[in-house]
């Protein structure tokens, strides 16, 4: 078993702390303020943005590099998902269909 | 003072975010499950495991700090390696401000604390139209809301988490379980996806976070929104300000 050292606690805590001030960034000053137009426009398109930025990677590449084989488990779950979703309309159903297509091709198959 | 009011988990609109989260919570339940597992495999002891659960609250800067950590890296590198992880945190806050500013300091602090990426996502997307800054009423209401979405995210990131972490070494990280966590997010994406300029953000987001993957510190992610963001700006009609503006994707 690993022992808790007090350097990595404080990093640590510090890591809370970058939590804290990067989600309430822009609440921490009580100077009125508000966005430019084009800024809030803008944001109406930004979190569909920030989760396809993190998924697109998650599904299609392998250590840093796009797959090259269509024998990959996570491209046909989220197909399935995705199907899922476009018949039902249900995130739940989303994550099931998926994840049943993932687990047989990932471990039975180890695609 | 607020705390002679009803507390926020009493408001109907409380309910409301919480129904609107618990679909997803399965996904964020493995993902967190998965997480717990990764940090124990990776040589944290179980108290700094159980310490980053409860108070980093912050999967991905958590999944990016803990081989630093491992490694002995300098402190600074791994709290900046965290902040620009976090980078997207900062886009959110700017959009969420006129729903926490008429709130003190430490409860604006303690909201954006809580507010994760599903829980920013399922609250713009419940309520994607400004509220008056003196609207007391309304505003309230919206805490509620963003506090039911973020209960549910809480529990259902840190129960799996510690159980993950107590469980290490029953759960065999090769089986992938954390993909969960992906397709809750792909599940949202699509619930998001209700006009074309938001699929065309999607794509181009993607897209660029793909070819940006080489750059440090996930900072592709900051380019893929940086990217899609603009480019939908470009493409939306000039001289009518706000007509392609879309309706919500509404909730899961």
């Amino acid at each position: 078993m690993m022992q808790t050292d007090a350097w990595t606690v404080v990093t640590i805590l510090g890591l809370a702390v970058v939590t804290v001030i990067t989600r309430s960034f822009f609440f921490l000053s009580s100077k009125p303020w508000t966005l430019p137009a084009w800024a809030q426009r803008g944001l109406h398109y930004a979190p569909i943005a920030a989760l396809a930025a993190v998924i697109v990677p998650e599904i299609v590449m392998t250590q840093g590099a796009l797959i090259s084989t269509w024998k990959d488990a996570r491209v046909f779950a989220a197909l399935a998902g995705a199907a899922w979703f476009f018949w039902r309309r249900s995130v739940l159903g989303t994550i099931v269909a998926g994840m049943a297509v993932y687990l047989p091709l990932h471990v039975g198959l180890h695609w | 003072m607020k705390l002679l009011k009803e507390p926020l988990w009493r408001h109907p609109e409380f309910r409301q975010g919480v129904r609107d989260m618990a679909p997803i919570a399965a996904g964020t339940a493995a993902w967190g499950l998965m997480t717990g597992v990764a940090m124990v495999k990776s040589g944290l002891s179980v108290f700094e495991c159980v310490l980053m659960t409860v108070v980093v609250f912050a999967g991905s800067s958590q999944l990016a700090a803990v081989p630093l950590i491992v490694a002995g890296a300098p402190m600074w590198v791994i709290l900046a390696t965290a902040a620009c992880v976090n980078l997207r945190f900062v886009v959110f806050s700017a959009h969420l401000r006129p729903y926490m500013m008429h709130q003190p300091l430490w409860r604006r602090m303690a909201g954006g604390y809580f507010t994760t990426d599903l829980s920013y996502v399922m609250f713009t997307a419940r309520h994607p139209h400004p509220v008056a800054p003196d609207d007391l009423p309304t505003l309230r209401a919206r805490e509620a809301s963003l506090a039911g979405n973020c209960a549910v995210t809480w529990i259902a990131w840190v129960v799996p988490s510690l159980l993950g972490i107590a469980m290490a070494n029953a759960v065999p990280l090769h089986w992938g379980l954390g993909f969960a966590g992906i397709l809750a997010l792909l599940g949202i994406t699509l619930s998001l996806a209700s006009s074309r300029l938001r699929l065309i953000s999607a794509g181009v987001a993607g897209a660029a976070a793909v070819a940006a993957f080489a750059l440090p510190l996930k900072l592709n992610i900051i380019v893929g929104i940086a990217a899609a963001v603009a480019v939908c700006l470009m493409l939306e009609k000039p001289g009518k300000p706000g007509a392609s503006l879309p309706k919500t994707g509404g909730a899961a």
